[in-house]
C-alpha cells in the first residue's frame, strides 16, 4: 500500500521543492528525494505527524552511481503500521563531501543500518553515537560495495586490530575495590548458535553494560549479486537465512518478478506457499529447540527436529539438496514436485502436531522454564517497532504486523489463518508465539495442499524462463532462448523495486535495482535479524549471563542472514 | 489488520497443581517414558540412524557429485559450449574446448580439458540445467573427502561416465515427461553392508 494523494500533498506542501524535497517518479513505493539539510526535520516530521506516522524504519541502505555529481544515495524506507503505507527517501550525496545527519535520533532502528552504509560506501552519519565498520574488520581498507572497489583485492586482518570498545578497556572500580570484569561471550561459543562476540561488562554477575560485534560470517552477498546474473543470484539467497532456505529464494524471485511484470504459475505459486510454510515450522523448530537446549532442556529439542529432518526429506525430494535447495526460479519452480509429493505433505502434517504437542507438554507449563524466562529480555511495543524488529519477536510485543496479511503476496490473503500475538514482550512470549505460528503455518500448509491442481511450474515467458529440456534437444528456436538466457542472463527492465515477504525471523527485503542488464546494478536484502539483533546489546543490562543466552536464543539470530 | 486475524497467546496463570514439582515432573517423566519405550518396542524406524554402518536412502534427485555422460561410441556428449561454465554461479568449472576430429553438422567441438573444482562448487545444479546435450549431470554421491586441494579438481578423466549408464546411481538431471520415483517417507534406511573399501570414482566399470 502507498502513500495516498492528498498525504502527498500535504507532505509537498510543507516541503516544497525549494527546501529540497521533491517527488521523483517510481514503480512501487512514493519516493521523495531530499536534501540532507532538510532529512532531521523531515523525519521527525514523518514520524510524528499522526497522517504519516511512520513509526517504522525499514531499511537505510546506499547506491552508487559513480557518473553522477552526487555520487552516493543513501536511501532510507520507511513503513507505518498504522495507516498500513511506506515511503522511500532518497538523499544524494557527493563523495568529496559524504556526510548525512544520523536519524538515530529519529529512529533507533537507523544504528546499525547506517553503520553498514559507512562501511560499504564510506558515507559518515553526524551524529552517529558509535560510527565504526559493522560487517568488515577494522583493518579492512576500502569501501565494498563502491562500484571501483575490486573484489579480488586481499587483505591481510590481524587478530590484534580486533575491535574492542573504549568502554571495555577501562577499568571500573568502586571504593571498596570492587572491580567490574569485561567478558567477551563468543565468537565461537556454542551459545551463540554461530559467530557473534558480545562483549560485556559484569557487576558480580549482572550485565552493566554490553556491545556486539558482528561480521565473522561477512562474504558480502550483495557484492557478489552484482557480479551474477538474476538467476545465479538464487543458491546465493539460499546461505541468507540457511535455516528456511526456500524463503529466502521465493523472497528473492517475488522482488524480480515485480521488476519483471511476471507472475508465477498457480501451481508454482502453491508449491512456493506450501515449502515456505513447512520452512517456516522448520525454522521456528530450530529457533525453539535450540533455545530450550540452551536453558537446559535437551529432550524436547530431539522431539522435534525428527520433524525438521523429515521436511528436509521433502525438499530433497523436490530440490535436490537440503540445506541450500536452490529450488526456485525467476518465474517459477526449477522443477515440479516429485510423485507422491501430496501424500508425503500429508504424512508431515499427521507427523508434526504430536511431536509439537510433546514439546508444548514439557515446557510450556513447565514451572522451571517459566521462571528463567518469564520477564526476561523485556521489549515494549513502542521500542520493539523503533528498533525495526519485525516477526515473531514483534508480534510477541503485542504488534500484529505480519506481511502475509498487510500486503499479501502468492495468495496469501485468500488463506485462512490467523497472526499469534502476544503482549508480554518477553523471551517466554516469543516461545508462545513461535509454537503458535507453527500451528498456523500448518494450517495454511493444509489449505494450500487442496489447491494443488496439475499445470505448469515455470512461465513460459522465454524472455524469463528456460525452455523445457525436450524443446532445447530437439528446436531451434527454444536452444537459441536457452542460449540468450543462460549467456547473458534475464533482461530485467530498468527500474527499482522494494520486494519484502514475511521471512522466518520477519520482514525480508530485498531492494533490487536494475539498469536493464543481466545482472543487478544494486541488490540489498534488508534481513530481519539485522534490526532485531542489534536491539539486543541494550537488552541485556540487569540481565544475568544466563539470562543473556537465553534471550538471545529467543531473537533467532542466523549468522548467514545477520552477516550476509 | 482485521482484529479476527489475531489470535492473543499470552502466557496463562499457573494452575494450583502446576505449581507443584513433583506432579508436573512425573508428567513430564511420562512423556518421555512413553517415547523411550515406544523406541525400544514399537519403532519400525527412527529418524536417527547409525552412521555410517547404516545409511539413508536418498530421492532420486540428490545433487550430489558430477558426471559426463557419453555417446553411444564412448565419445563425451559435451560439445564445449561454455554453458555450465557460464551458469555457475561459483566458478568451478573450467573447459578448453578443440576440435573434434570426428565432428559431423551436429557437433564441431569437444572439450580438451574439463575440470570441476569440487570444493569450490556449490552443488546447486544450475550446470545440469543449463547443458543443452544432457552431457552434465549429478550422481547421488556425496560423501566426498580429499587429502589436498589439488585432489578435488575432478578432471575430464574422473568425470566421464564410465560403463553403462544404469551402473552410474543418478542423481539430479533434467526431467522432461519422466515419471519420478515417489517420495520415501518416513526415511528409508539401507541396512545392508558397505563394500569393503568405497571409493570415490563413480560407477565402477564391472
Amino acid at each position: 500500500m502507498s502513500l495516498s494523494q492528498e498525504r502527498r500533498d500535504a507532505l509537498r506542501r510543507d516541503f516544497p521543492p525549494s527546501r529540497g524535497v521533491e517527488e521523483i517518479p517510481s514503480q512501487d513505493i512514493p519516493t521523495f528525494k531530499v536534501e540532507r539539510e532538510v532529512l532531521p526535520e523531515l523525519a521527525r516530521r514523518l514520524k510524528d505527524d499522526p497522517q504519516f506516522d511512520f513509526k517504522m524504519l525499514s531499511d537505510v541502505c546506499g547506491v552508487d552511481w559513480p557518473e553522477r555529481e552526487a555520487r552516493f544515495d543513501v536511501v532510507y524506507h520507511l513503513y507505518s503500521l498504522t495507516h498500513n503505507h511506506r515511503l522511500r527517501l532518497k538523499v544524494p550525496v557527493r563523495q568529496d563531501d559524504a556526510v548525512v545527519p544520523s536519524l538515530f535520533g529519529v529512529w533507533k532502528a537507523a544504528d546499525w543500518f547506517e553503520r553498514e552504509v559507512f562501511d560499504m560506501f564510506g558515507v559518515r552519519f553526524s551524529g552517529h553515537p558509535n560510527l565504526k565498520r559493522i560487517l568488515c574488520h577494522p583493518s579492512f581498507q576500502g569501501h565494498a560495495l563502491r562500484k571501483d572497489y575490486d573484489p579480488g583485492q586481499r587483505w591481510l586482518l590481524r587478530e590484534g586490530e580486533q575491535d574492542e570498545p573504549a568502554w571495555a578497556r577501562e577499568v571500573q572500580e568502586d571504593e571498596d575495590h570492587f572491580e567490574t570484569q569485561v567478558l567477551n561471550l563468543g565468537p565461537s561459543h556454542p551459545a551463540t548458535h554461530g559467530t557473534l562476540r558480545t562483549v560485556v561488562r559484569l557487576d558480580g554477575e549482572v550485565i552493566t553494560r554490553a556491545e556486539c560485534e558482528i561480521g565473522y560470517l561477512h562474504r558480502c552477498f550483495e557484492k557478489m549479486s552484482e557480479q551474477h546474473t538474476w538467476n545465479q543470484i538464487i543458491p546465493y539467497t539460499d546461505r541468507l537465512n540457511y535455516c528456511s532456505a526456500m524463503m529466502n529464494g521465493v523472497g528473492y524471485v517475488l522482488a524480480v518478478e515485480k521488476l519483471l511484470g511476471v507472475e508465477a504459475p498457480p501451481r508454482a505459486q502453491v508449491i512456493r506457499v506450501i515449502l515456505s510454510e513447512l520452512s517456516r515450522i522448520m525454522d521456528h523448530i530450530v529457533c525453539i529447540g535450540a533455545n530450550l537446549n540452551d536453558v537446559g532442556a535437551m529432550t524436547p529439542f530431539l522431539y522435534v527436529y525428527q520433524a525438521r529432518e523429515e521436511i528436509y526429506s521433502l525438499l530433497e525430494a523436490c530440490a535436490g539438496g537440503r540445506l541450500t535447495i536452490s529450488y526456485v526460479r525467476v518465474g517459477g519452480l526449477a522443477n515440479d514436485v516429485p510423485a507422491g509429493f501430496e501424500d508425503a505433505v500429508r504424512y508431515l502434517l499427521r507427523r508434526i502436531p504430536p511431536l509439537v504437542d510433546d514439546m508444548e507438554r514439557l515446557i510450556t507449563e513447565n514451572r522451571i522454564f517459566r521462571q528463567r524466562t518469564e520477564g526476561i529480555g523485556v521489549m515494549s511495543a513502542e521500542d520493539a517497532v523503533d528498533w525495526g524488529w519485525t516477526g515473531p519477536c514483534l508480534r510477541a510485543c503485542g504488534v500484529p504486523y505480519d506481511v502475509r496479511k498487510v500486503a499479501p503476496y502468492l495468495g496469501y490473503e485468500t488463506y485462512d489463518f490467523k497472526v499469534p500475538v502476544a503482549t508480554t514482550g518477553d523471551t517466554y512470549a516469543r516461545y508462545l508465539v513461535r509454537v503458535e505460528e507453527i500451528r498456523q503455518s500448518l494450517k495454511i500448509v493444509e489449505q494450500a495442499l487442496k489447491r494443488l491442481a496439475p499445470g505448469a511450474i515455470i512461465t513460459d515467458n522465454h524472455h524469463v524462463a528456460l525452455p523445457p529440456k525436450d524443446k532445447v534437444y530437439t528446436e531451434m528456436e527454444a536452444l537459441i532462448w536457452h542460449f540468450k538466457l543462460i549467456m547473458e542472463g534475464i533482461k530485467v527492465p530498468k527500474g527499482e523495486v522494494y520486494g519484502y515477504t514475511e521471512g522466518a525471523n520477519g520482514e525480508l527485503g530485498f531492494y533490487a535495482i536494475s539498469d536493464g542488464g543481466g545482472s543487478p546494478y544494486r541488490l540489498h536484502c534488508r534481513p530481519p535479524c539485522f534490526a532485531v539483533f542489534q536491539a539486543y546489546p541494550h537488552m541485556l543490562p540487569g540481565h544475568m549471563i544466563a539470562d543473556s543466552i537465553a534471550i538471545l536464543g529467543s531473537l533467532n539470530i542466523i549468522a548467514g542472514e545477520l552477516d550476509r | 489488520m482485521k482484529t479476527a486475524d489475531v489470535i492473543v497467546c499470552d502466557p496463562k496463570p499457573l494452575r494450583l497443581w502446576q505449581r507443584f514439582y513433583l506432579i508436573e515432573v512425573l508428567k513430564g517423566l511420562g512423556v518421555t517414558l512413553r517415547h523411550f519405550l515406544g523406541n525400544l518396542f514399537g519403532r519400525k524406524y527412527t529418524v536417527t540412524v547409525e552412521w555410517p554402518e547404516v545409511k539413508r536412502e536418498y530421492s532420486d534427485r540428490l545433487r550430489g557429485r558430477h558426471v559426463l555422460l557419453t555417446r553411444e561410441d564412448g565419445s563425451p556428449r559435451c560439445v564445449a559450449c561454455y554453458m555450465c561454465e557460464t551458469a555457475c554461479p561459483a566458478d568451478c568449472i573450467h573447459i578448453e574446448a578443440e576440435e573434434d576430429p570426428n565432428s559431423t553438422v551436429e557437433w564441431e567441438k569437444r572439450p580438451k580439458v574439463f575440470n570441476i573444482d569440487l570444493l569450490r562448487c556449490v552443488f546447486c545444479g544450475l550446470c545440469v540445467d543449463a547443458c543443452p546435450k544432457e552431457a552434465i549431470i549429478m550422481t547421488r554421491h556425496h560423501e566426498m573427502a580429499f587429502a589436498g586441494r589439488q585432489e578435488a579438481v575432478a578432471t575430464i578423466d574422473t568425470l566421464l561416465q564410465k560403463g553403462p549408464i544404469d551402473a552410474i546411481d543418478l542423481g539430479y538431471r533434467p526431467y522432461y515427461g519422466r515419471e519420478s520415483r515417489p517420495i520415501p517417507l518416513p526415511i528409508p534406511v539401507r541396512t545392508e553392508p558397505l563394500p569393503k573399501a568405497p571409493r570415490p570414482e563413480l560407477a565402477a566399470n564391472p
